[in-house]
């Protein structure tokens, strides 16, 4: 029986163009609204179907605003077990901050969690630096950059892109591993999961430190990218140069 | 991005359902040089036609706007892009049952295929849903789904293909020039047009780009929930895009419908959220397009417990997901009708806003011959956008009564049923008066109008039965026997009417005759001081309004028209007016309020308060002048639309207040009572025979089909004599008459009074066609308490058309016999009209 951890941060919806808040601090999601980002999505994937196949329990943790709950209740909608909510300001945690709550709240938890999932890197921050300090706060053994991962009794067996090919690791549990997304395809809830999370109590706290902050003065956005559209050609005659794109991008074999 | 020309004939604005419609009738009927512009990418520019749900249920209570989907089903149909699928609309409650059953005369009256089915019925045809939860079905084979975005597609191609039309996508609007109250001129990110006609079809953008203008377009962007998941199982092995019939769930205000492996469920019972024009994203801010904006899970988590208690093995499958979720935008307008027609604003500026993809190809014909003929088949007084008052197009009120409409999409409405956001706007000077006679207050354009007065309750017991009480709780909601028991009061005493909710302006100048005569089909040349009752035609014959004119001078008249219709005929004055330069439209209408006094004693209370000679021959009917009414100056006219004697008293709006007080304390020894619009609207007028517009007339009926026809036609040239002519020289196809009601009691043995918009048919339910291929429908119906009768009236076909002729009306299921009472506007009180004319 392993317990997951799944540890998820509330993101704006960043597919479209960019707004920046007033302040510059923060992204502006009055229009996109709020998501995971994508590797979370895949960790819940990941961890779901690990507890699910060991007996044991999936429990998603976010860090973040009470609007939070929502990617919480999304999580359980999707299979997790249950949900804890550390209130805090987004702004104001660091990655420091951010791994030194969840430590806290895995340390004080009253069920012990074999494995912490995280995603490799928030979609709107991009620090990368979360697992790897929860993990050296945990005194853990962790992974980054994970596609696919297997419990083999007292050890995880996991995947993960590397530069020469697939790195296959196995590391002794209690572990972290930080999920790229590419492994595991999410699912969509159903309507009686999104009942289920609706019905679930959200376990809710204070957050147990004062933070230090990221150290973030302001955000930039990068010069909006030209317009790459190059035209093929039109009508039938455009098919062997749509041929060829197709084929150098891997969507078709020839 | 490619350059607009620097000349159009029309612009239009949009590429959505509407603006595509509009574009391709717009060529069919001989234009050129039509400009189409869209800030967003075809085929699909991001408004709300992209994530339109594009399923069509024929049936309205509305004739108009079921005639419009009729009409869009056979253009979709045409195209190719139809699919039929058949359609239900479930009952869970009783209530919605017996809306169900009126729904059913509607579909009878406008000749739609439906009837009312059994729970198994429906679950034979849509095996997936649970019989157990409903009560019954409302079915309609003919509903189905359209491809909406195809659809544009290829009349934009037709449109192009006649060389008519130039469509630039990604081309934005930045402004738009106003000369002289006209619009001139049209700015892009892509260049300047020149042009005298825009056209804006811009969906839930519609006001921002109307604001440009310095014009209004009243309408609200407002989130409709939307989900789709799958795969479903049960649909893996159908072809196509829908097998199974649509199901609305009326009660919970969801429709589920098929969308080929997938199941959309949308809502309209959640909360309403509104959004403001100016604030929708951008095309690149928007995460997948502009209307599709982020969904808000717990405003929805209602709806899907309602969906699943109904279709528990299809959306009880943990494997079906929900695989994509918008709070799609759509409009909502102040009255929910769509908004249509040339700006009361600004001259040349078209607005084709709210319109739902059912009725966009219709739109678009209407409008493309509304703006080349002026005369567009169907009726437009419900849906002309110069309907609204300033009052009505504030904000507050915009959101206010989208909001509030937002959750009668699917609601059960009664037809009286009265509008409760954003009350109070447009007070009498009455007002207190009425409040401390305990007026019950309704709403018409914006002023509170009372509908009938508590203080008089006391009359029920004086009247006793002949009040004709109501069991139904439907048919008495919305309504009171005090409106019985004032008009019996009215009809032997007297009565005092609060009249202030008319329109008024005044036609000045030296070309005020000749307008006058020109828009009137009455003879307006007339002696000063004469009042007279005129039709107001459209060329080919329609009416446009009715409303009487008093000449006041050489070169000035007073129009007074209903409230309701006031702006827009306006708005149809000013447009025709015989040399704009010397002829003014002064609206007085917020300057003037009117007082009625009507009644056998009417005479003997204005003569307590006034020296002036109102005797019969010193004040005649059909006559206006000036006179004192204690310290008053009143502009009293002697006409009656309760056909009683009496006056209507003009004063100016402060004085008002004081002119009520003076009538009333006079009309004490009489026992005058105030009388409400009750008795004004609907049992004075009908006992009569006098027709309202809205009710009786619209731009699809005629004089001589409304029986309204004068013994000469006046030689002076007016708008719409050559088809009157004609009119006159052939045979109606359908003739207005009056009915009663004989026999009253249901098939559960409480007695029913309907309420209007009914289907009427033979004795045993046949149905009746007039020679426009129509079904008889109720147009008004009313208690007719010194006749004893629940009156009708109907447009009947002329062999139906005979005193004494016994049919049926179906109302909630049964059929009641009525028997033709009248086939004219001969009135069925006071035939020779003694009373009026005392």
């Amino acid at each position: 029986m392993t317990n997951v951890l799944i540890c998820i941060k509330r993101v704006p919806e960043i597919s479209g163009e960019i707004l920046l808040s007033d302040d510059q601090y923060s992204i502006d999601a009055r229009h996109v609204g709020y998501t995971l980002s994508a590797h979370d999505e895949c960790a819940i994937e990941l961890g779901v179907g690990l507890a699910k196949d060991t007996g044991g329990h999936a429990r998603v943790l976010s860090i973040g605003a009470a609007g939070a709950a929502e990617q919480l209740r999304y999580a359980v909608a999707v299979g997790a077990d249950s949900a804890t909510l550390i209130e805090a300001d987004p702004e104001a945690f660091g990655p420091a901050d951010v791994a030194a709550a969840i430590a806290s709240e895995v340390r004080q938890a009253q069920m012990s969690f074999e494995l912490i999932l995280v995603g490799n890197d928030a979609a709107d921050t991009g620090d990368f630096q979360v697992g790897v300090r929860l993990a050296y706060q945990l005194d853990r053994p962790v992974l980054t950059g994970i596609n696919t991962a297997e419990i083999r009794d007292a050890t995880v067996l996991a995947r993960g892109a590397g530069p020469q090919g697939v790195d296959v690791f196995e590391i002794p549990l209690p572990a972290l591993i930080a999920v790229q997304e590419g492994g595991v395809e999410p699912r969509y809830p159903s309507i009686r999961g999104r009942m289920k999370a609706k019905r679930l109590k959200i376990e809710q706290k204070a957050a147990p430190l004062e933070p230090a902050g990221s150290g973030r003065v302001r955000l930039t956005l990068p010069e909006p990218k030209p317009s790459t559209v190059h035209m093929l050609g039109e009508g039938p005659d455009a098919a062997p140069a749509l041929v060829d794109v197709l084929a150098r991008s891997g969507v078709l074999n020839r | 991005m490619s350059t607009v020309p620097a000349h159009a004939r029309v612009v239009v604005i949009g590429a959505g359902i509407v603006g595509n419609s509009i574009v391709y009738h717009l060529a069919r009927l001989g234009w050129r040089d039509i400009v189409q512009i869209d800030k967003g990418p075809l085929p699909n520019p991001g408004g709300s036609t992209g994530h339109a749900s594009n399923f069509i249920f024929p049936v309205d209570h509305s004739r108009e706007i079921t005639d419009l989907t009729l009409d869009s089903v056979r253009q979709y149909k045409e195209l190719g892009v139809f699919t039929e699928s058949g359609g239900f609309e479930v009952a869970r409650t009783d209530e919605r049952m017996q809306e169900l059953t009126r729904r059913l005369s509607s579909a009878r009256a406008w000749g739609i295929e439906s009837e009312l089915v059994s729970p198994e019925t429906v679950a034979e045809r849509v095996p997936y849903l649970d019989p157990e939860i409903i009560r019954g079905a409302f079915w309609t084979p003919g509903a189905g789904v359209v491809d909406s975005q195809r659809a544009g597609t290829l009349m934009r191609e037709k449109a192009a293909e006649l060389g008519a039309l130039q469509v630039f996508p990604t081309v934005e609007v930045t402004g738009m020039d106003v000369e002289s109250d006209h619009i001139r001129r049209v700015h892009t990110d892509a260049g300047d047009i020149e042009t005298d006609t825009v056209v804006v079809a811009c969906g839930v953008w519609s006001p921002k780009l109307a604001a440009m203008a310095g014009a209004t377009i009243p309408l609200s962007p407002t989130v409709h929930q939307m989900i789709s998941v799958g795969p479903v199982p049960q649909f893996a092995d159908t072809s196509g895009e829908i097998s199974f019939p649509i199901v609305r769930d009326m009660d919970t205000g969801c429709y589920e419908r098929q969308h080929g492996g997938d199941m959309e469920v949308g809502s309209y019972a959640h909360r309403p959220i509104l959004h403001d024009a100016e604030q929708i994203p951008s095309i690149a801010q928007a995460k997948l397009s502009p209307t599709e904006m982020p969904f808000t899970e717990e405003d929805f988590d209602p709806q899907l417990e309602q969906a699943l208690e109904l279709m528990p093995d299809v959306l009880g499958n943990t494997d079906v997901e929900i695989r994509y979720a918008i709070n799609g935008l759509l409009s909502m307008t102040p009255d929910g009708s769509p908004l249509l027609g040339e700006s009361p604003q600004v001259d040349g500026l078209w607005s084709a806003a709210a319109v739902w993809v059912k009725e966009g190809p219709g739109v678009g014909r209407m409008m493309a011959e509304w703006m080349t003929t002026g005369t567009p088949e169907y009726d437009t007084h419900g849906s002309n956008i110069a309907r609204f008052y300033p009052c009505q197009r504030t904000r507050t009120n915009v959101d206010a009564r989208s909001a509030e409409g937002f959750n009668k999409t699917y609601g059960i409405v009664h037809p009286g049923e009265q509008w409760l956001s954003n009350r109070n706007v447009r007070l009498s000077p009455m007002h207190r008066a009425e409040e401390e006679l305990e007026a019950e207050f309704f709403e018409a354009v914006g002023w509170e109008r009372p509908q009938w007065y508590e203080s008089n309750a006391p009359l029920l017991a004086e009247y006793g039965d002949a009040v004709m009480r109501r069991d139904a709780e439907w048919d008495s909601r919305w309504w009171s026997p005090i409106i019985n028991a004032e008009h019996l009061a009215m009809r032997e005493r007297a009565g005092i009417v609060d009249l202030s909710a008319f329109a008024i302006f005044d036609v000045v100048g030296p070309g005020a005759l000749d307008t006058v005569q020109r828009v009137a089909v009455a003879q307006m040349d007339v002696g000063e001081g004469k009042v007279v009752y005129t039709p107001v035609l459209d060329a080919v014959g329609g009416f446009r309004s009715d409303l009487t004119v008093m000449r006041l001078g050489e070169d000035q008249f007073r129009v007074v028209t209903s409230g309701g219709s006031g702006n827009i005929d306006r708005k149809w004055f000013s447009d025709r007016r015989v040399d704009p330069a010397t002829t003014q439209i002064i609206d007085r209408t917020s300057e003037m309020t009117t007082i009625g006094l009507w009644g056998p004693r009417a005479r003997d209370i204005l003569g307590r308060v006034t020296d002036a000679d109102i005797g019969p021959d010193g004040f005649k009917f059909a006559t206006c002048r000036s006179i004192e009414i204690g310290p008053l100056n009143v502009l009293a006219s002697r006409i009656s639309y309760v056909g009683e004697l009496g006056w209507e008293l003009y004063v100016p709006m402060e004085q008002g207040a004081r002119l009520w007080s003076l009538l009333v304390e006079a009309g004490r020894p009489d026992g005058l009572v105030p009388v409400g619009n009750g008795v004004y609207g609907t049992t004075g007028r009908m006992e009569k025979g006098y027709r309202s517009f809205g009710a009786e007339l619209d731009a699809e009926r005629t004089v001589v089909e409304a029986s309204m026809t004068r013994p000469r036609v006046k030689t002076a040239d007016f708008i719409g004599r050559d088809a009157y002519l004609r009119q006159r020289a052939e045979p109606p196809e359908t003739i207005l008459c009056s009915l009663q009601v004989d026999d009253h009691r249901s098939s559960t043995g409480t007695d029913r009074y309907m309420l209007g918009g009914e289907h009427i048919c033979g004795p045993d339910g046949e149905p009746l066609v007039d020679g426009r291929g129509r079904h008889p429908y109720v147009t008004s119906a009313g208690s007719a308490p010194s006749l004893g009768v629940h009156l009708l009236m109907a447009y009947l076909p002329p062999e139906q058309a005979r005193v004494g002729t016994r049919l049926a009306v179906d109302y909630m299921g049964d059929l009641f016999p009525i028997t033709v009472a009248a086939t004219d506007s001969t009135p069925l009180f006071d035939p020779e009209n003694t009373r009026i004319r005392s």
